[in-house]
């Protein structure tokens, strides 16, 4: 039976003619002995067994369906695209001990540190300066229920909380699975995370800046120097109409189709125009989301799937108002609102894996009116030199997984503006580069809890962000402690 | 000349030696072939919470799974295309784990890349020595398919009588047999008969072929002994029409004979 076994030889130092210090000595043998305990860990192959829930459920290893836990492996992400169902006919709840409850929980506490270059004050004598701050925080926590109400029927509840616990949901729906026998018919409704392979919901970094993909959320600038030379739309409100972004979750109805052996997969989602706000919607409209993926084999280096995405939105630009009794500024009806304007994010991307070492590669394009992104009620025309803002988005995402309890993450997006909102902004004003760097240690992961230490590094620049408009540029330090239960 | 000859015995005993060991360690279907080291890397993340690091089935995972995880040391399989007490093919193995067990808590692993899958065939058969001493068994012939008719299947249900089916299976194939909770198997370990009843699949496959390829080989390490010295080809063929009758949720063409000529009550034997 093969082993790894890793040896680490502490040599002595010595001390005979080198007159090494004392602390010398010590912070030598500290070092080696560091990185002794350090290289164990990397290079040892513990038994580990992602959330729990479903561990616990299946009796699989958490490293079966997660390359590592959260982000999910080929045959993770064909256990969730067929319901959560390893398809053994144990899959029903009612062949579960009565004592086994779908839930779970996830929660980091974490140390950060925060740069921000060019922070606006009042006490700075051009109105930004640089402002650095640290310390220890807490995430909000996940608590999650998910699993089946009955064979081919899944269901997720995630009452999530930000660092108050102040709840929201952030995740709820009911999916029908393996409709007429099939697996290409699979009805979900409630809200939901995007049929994003590439999943912000299930990355790696946990950071401010790094904890979500920049390209997933970015929305044109506006130019405020532009915006008060131009005489027509300094009228309007000067706030984007939209939030709009893809790593959200959203509310709606998505049919999702995929081969027995999940090779290919697609769906198409209808969703309400909210961002994925519940309660009543912006307006009368519906936004679609279309996606569509094929895995191919490799022998030698393992699956690769390559893929793509559109997401075809659109926001009202005016609302019914109602005036406060006693005056003031009208406030608008909630679900009024109308004069929509179209928005569209559209994106490829491949899952490229070479052994140890998964590539993946994206591409977006976003555009939207430039109405929306200006706050510009449809009933007035367009003011001259403004237009529909589009820009490019390009990630290049690394891992490397040297066993299961050990990866590095390495991320690079670069966001470049193709069009600017203003004809007369600089062609470069908004773009951004993001840089991130991490590693995720997890210790153990079994069938009942997991952990994970997990280091990151995260810098973020944007040309002309800052509120006088001078290049701006966000960092991240953070030593999260990431654990499920 | 002395030295050069022991030296030569040696060279050879540890060259046979090896080459046993690469023959245990390689699997092939069709034009597939594993690799051991990329089975070592594949092992740990798949399988060893349940079958254990040392693919002796004792996984951290393993107290808690009923059936327990297959003990890969000994060699012993269920399922197999090859007769009773011999060693599988790598196809049985290749199929077994990309099909998964049902009832169990083996997954079917189709999901993962067919090299994948024979890589990690190649390095669990390095768990027994048997895969280095001896050579699998030779898939049985199955024979062609005799005809699904009411006769048959009347046949079939008196060959359940006869060969004591019932006693661990049950007289309606819930598994609930008088023996059913003394079964162990090879370990020692429970092991309840299948209930046909539960789904339209069986342990080792889908098709009517393959129910019958389990009656003819056994399930080696449980219970469920070879019947190919008992049984002639109609006979196993008509006790597998039967046996379809029992999946009372999986419509088939035994069942649908079976409703038209009035339900299983058309299978009692009419007494003069």
């Amino acid at each position: 039976m093969p082993k790894v076994v890793s040896s680490v030889r502490l040599d002595k130092v010595s001390s005979a003619g080198g007159r090494l210090s004392i602390f010398r000595r010590i912070v030598c043998v500290s070092y080696s002995a560091s990185l002794a305990i350090l290289l164990v860990f990397v290079s040892g192959s513990q038994t580990a067994a992602a959330l729990p829930i479903f561990a616990k459920k299946t009796g699989l290893r958490c490293s079966a369906c997660h390359e590592a836990w959260p982000k999910l492996n080929a045959f993770g992400q064909a256990f969730r695209d067929n319901g959560y169902q390893i398809g053994n006919e144990r899959d029903s709840p009612r062949f579960l001990s009565p004592l086994y409850w779908p839930a779970g929980a996830r929660f980091a506490p974490a140390w950060h540190k925060e740069l921000n270059t060019a922070q606006a004050t009042d006490q700075s004598a051009n109105g930004v300066q640089p402002v650095r701050t640290q310390g220890f925080d807490l995430s909000g926590i996940d608590l999650w229920f998910a699993g089946l109400l009955e064979k081919n029927i899944s269901f997720v509840v995630l009452a999530s909380s930000d660092e108050f616990a102040s709840f929201h949901f952030e995740s709820g729906w009911l999916r029908f699975d393996n409709l007429l026998k099939s697996p290409w018919i699979n009805v979900k409704a409630g809200k939901f995370e995007l049929d994003n392979v590439i999943s912000e919901k299930r990355m790696l970094t946990l950071s401010q800046v790094g904890g979500i993909y920049q390209i997933y959320h970015y929305l044109p600038l506006i130019d405020a120097k532009a915006y008060a030379a131009n005489p027509a739309a300094a009228g309007e409100t000067g706030v984007s109409a939209t939030s709009f972004g893809l790593g959200d979750n959203q509310l709606g109805l998505e049919i999702a189709g995929h081969s027995r052996d999940d090779y290919t997969r697609v769906s198409v989602s209808l969703l309400t125009s909210s961002d994925g706000a519940v309660n009543l919607p912006t307006s009368k409209g519906y936004d679609t989301f279309l996606a569509a993926s094929r895995q191919v084999n490799i022998n030698s280096l393992g699956p690769q799937r390559i893929g793509a995405f559109s997401y075809i939105g659109q926001s009202p630009t005016r609302y019914l108002t109602q005036t406060p009794a006693g005056g003031g500024t009208p406030v608008n009806i909630p679900g009024s609102g109308f004069g929509n304007k179209d928005f569209m994010r559209t994106g490829v991307y491949a899952l490229l894996s070479v052994k140890k070492l998964d590539v993946v590669p994206m591409y977006t394009h976003g555009t939207e009116s430039a109405d929306i992104a200006l706050g510009i009620p449809s009933n007035q025309p367009t003011p001259a030199g403004v237009q529909n803002p589009s820009w490019n988005g390009r990630m290049l995402e690394l891992y490397y997984t040297q066993n299961l309890q050990f990866i590095v993450i390495a991320r690079y997006e670069d966001i470049r503006n193709s069009r600017q909102l203003f004809a007369s902004s600089p062609s470069n004003f908004g773009d951004m580069d993001v840089e991130t760097i991490a590693f995720r240690w997890m210790p153990f992961m079994h069938s009942r809890a997991g952990f994970a230490i997990c280091p990151e590094y995260s810098k973020l620049h944007q040309t002309g962000a800052s509120a006088i408009e001078s290049n701006q540029t966000l960092s991240s330090e953070f030593v999260g402690l990431d654990f499920a239960f | 000349m002395k030295v050069l000859f022991r030296s030569s015995v040696y060279v050879g005993a540890i060259t046979l030696g090896f080459a046993a060991f690469a023959a245990a360690q390689n699997a092939h279907v069709g034009k597939m072939s594993g690799h051991f080291k990329d089975g070592a890397a594949g092992f740990p993340r798949y399988c060893n919470g349940c079958h254990g690091v040392r693919g002796d089935g004792k996984g951290t995972l393993a107290p808690y799974l009923d059936p327990k995880p297959r003990d890969y040391t000994m060699g012993i399989f269920k399922c197999r295309s090859t007769p009773t007490g011999t060693l599988p093919t790598d196809e049985d193995l290749y199929s077994t784990m990309t099909r998964g067990i049902v009832t169990a808590a083996m997954p079917p692993w189709a999901p993962l890349p067919p090299q994948t899958r024979m890589d990690i065939i190649t390095y669990l058969k390095g768990f027994s020595p048997r895969f280095s001493n001896e050579a699998p068994g030779i898939p049985i012939v199955i024979p062609a398919e005799s005809e699904v008719t009411l006769g048959s299947i009347k046949d079939g249900a008196q060959l359940y009588q006869r060969l004591a089916c019932a006693k661990c299976h049950g007289a309606k194939g819930h598994g609930d047999g008088p023996d059913a909770p003394t079964l162990v198997n090879i370990k020692h370990e429970p092991l309840p008969p299948y209930d046909f009843t539960a789904t339209d699949r069986f342990k080792c496959g889908v098709t009517n072929s393959d129910l019958y390829r389990t009656f003819m080989t056994g399930m080696d390490g449980s219970p469920m002994l070879s019947y190919a010295d008992k049984l002639t080809p109609d006979q196993a063929w008509d006790l597998v029409h039967f046996v379809r009758t029992l999946q009372v949720a999986h419509k088939s063409k035994e069942s649908s004979i079976l409703a038209e000529a009035g339900g299983p009550k058309a299978l009692v034997p009419s007494h003069p």
